[in-house]
């Protein structure tokens, strides 16, 4: 199966030959980590563009650091303290570093849609770095490449989503992903932070968090997405932590080799204790780990989509 | 153009030529993939019988190293790097089936370079079939196959295909102008094709 597409927009589009491609080519990738000079000259004399308009740690530094291990030039552009705030559009902006020749633009943005919308309009290709509550495609790549690591296979495996479903691009994308791979996807919540077309993305629905971990390979914690929220969706942070918090003791009722995961960044004491974030259970760095190499595979795949 | 026996014999002077050169050395042999590595763990095995200590075998992915990415229709599979010990102060002996172009040799020298900085590299190879495009000359060569640009070395291990056998294949009719074919064929380890037509 060869990538031909020009963009990876979402997880949605994506099928589940292509989701097998970037994580081979990945697997590849690690490799590179481990050497002394971390440096391939794959992409050499390519230009990569991190358009971030929101904010953004984790995966703005990994989508730098996998650029310039393969040796392309990576700029950086927020849109705090850019043409941005004097007024310019999103798609004027983008189409003026378009016209400085990059050939990949990394775009976050707030509104769902926006780096689809670049896609259309940009000949160079644009990777969807999280947009708004819709979807975080290299998040659910690097998700599945971290399980598919630590349990040998994807196919068949329970995995138990945990928290704010409906503002989380994560959870989208990684319910698209996963279903595709043949996992079985359960979401758990709290009835108003579980949007009510889950079901139509075929995953199952629990609203008591021990039901819903007691059979989970996976468990993926979210983390409450605040700046999202517009009303009350919930009682009280604390009564949230109580009602929905991993802690070591609810873990005993799970399968001993559970893994735990969190796409970052973590709220300690809130949605995971301490202990757990810090147990044996506990894979969320090794997901950033492979965060660097899922965006070096799919930083490769997508320079060779556009030759003649 | 060789048999198993042939095939054999070919790596059994390679094995003892490699020993000859680089005496008591440290010695490694490096694998490009596919069918190199399989090259590099059978001389390997020959040298263990000649020596009685076999020198370490690593395996090399060149696909980061090309210099046609991104002129190609899609990007060829990446495969890891398997190179588990220090190549610093080592005698490497490249090891690959079939020598054409030179530029895939460019490009697993750059690679070794990037891993460490070994004392001698040196290049064996089952098959040198001519042709080629940059200043590089095999230190070991099982067979010299003069060919035309049109015709098409194939390597069949065991391994991978189910026999040892080199053969090479005319182009049939129809095919397309040999430029355009060299492009089409020089990723020729695809998984599933039936043989190795390495066109480098």
């Amino acid at each position: 199966m060869a990538w031909k597409r020009k963009d990876l927009v979402s997880m949605q589009d994506t099928e589940a030959a292509e989701i097998t491609e970037v994580l081979d080519t990945a697997e590849s990738m690690k490799e590179i980590a481990t050497r002394e000079i971390k440096k391939v000259p794959t992409l050499r004399g390519k230009t990569i563009v991190n358009l971030f308009y929101e904010a953004s740690t984790r995966t703005r530094t990994s989508f730098e650091i996998a650029g310039k291990w393969l040796s392309a030039d990576v700029i950086n552009f927020s849109g705090s303290g850019s043409s941005a705030e004097k007024g310019e559009s999103f798609l004027d902006t983008a189409k003026n570093i378009e016209a400085m020749s990059p050939d990949v633009v990394v775009v976050r943005h707030k509104a769902p849609g926006g780096p689809a919308l670049l896609a259309k309009h940009l000949k160079c290709s644009v990777i969807n770095a999280g947009d708004g509550a819709h979807e975080h495609p290299t998040q659910a790549l690097l998700d599945l490449l971290t399980i598919r690591q630590k349990k040998g296979h994807l196919e068949g495996l329970n995995v138990t989503i945990v928290g704010d479903i409906t503002h989380s691009r994560v959870a989208r994308s990684d319910i698209h992903a996963m279903r595709k791979m043949g996992m079985t996807v359960t979401v758990a919540g709290p009835p108003t932070l579980i949007p009510p077309a889950c079901q139509d993305m075929g995953v199952k629905v629990s609203h008591r968090l021990e039901e819903a971990i007691a059979h989970a390979d996976v468990i993926m914690m979210l983390r409450l997405q605040h700046e999202r929220m517009t009303g009350g969706f919930i009682p009280s942070l604390r009564e949230y932590s109580r009602v929905w918090g991993l802690t070591l003791d609810r873990l005993t009722h799970c399968r001993p080799d559970v893994l735990i995961m969190h796409p970052g960044p973590v709220n300690r004491g809130v949605e995971l204790s301490p202990e757990v974030a810090d147990s044996q259970y506990s894979v969320i760095l090794d997901q950033v780990t492979n965060g660097v190499a899922v965006r070096m595979a799919v930083l490769y795949l997508l320079a060779g989509s556009r030759a003649a | 153009m060789l048999d198993q026996a042939g095939l054999d014999r070919a790596l059994t002077r390679i094995a003892h030529e490699i020993v000859e050169q680089a005496g008591g050395a440290d010695l490694a042999l490096v694998g490009i993939k596919n069918r190199g590595e399989t090259l590099a763990e059978r001389i390997a095995e020959k040298i263990a019988g000649i020596e009685s200590k076999r020198p370490a075998v690593g395996a090399l992915d060149i696909t980061l190293y090309r210099d046609d990415l991104g002129s190609r229709a899609e990007q060829p599979r990446v495969r890891s790097t398997e190179i588990p010990f220090p190549l610093k102060g080592l005698t490497v002996v490249l090891v690959d089936d079939v020598l054409f172009t030179g530029r895939t040799i460019r490009a697993a020298m750059d690679a070794l370079m990037d891993l460490g900085r070994p004392r001698v590299i040196r290049l064996a190879v089952l098959v040198d079939r001519g042709h080629r495009e940059l200043p590089i000359r095999p230190d070991y060569v099982g067979k010299n196959l003069p060919t035309s640009r049109k015709e098409s070395v194939a390597v069949m291990l065991r391994e991978h295909d189910g026999q040892d056998r080199v053969v090479i294949q005319e182009p049939e009719e129809g095919e397309p102008e040999p430029e355009a074919r060299r492009a089409k064929m020089k990723d020729g380890r695809v998984p599933g094709t039936p043989t190795s037509r390495n066109e480098e």
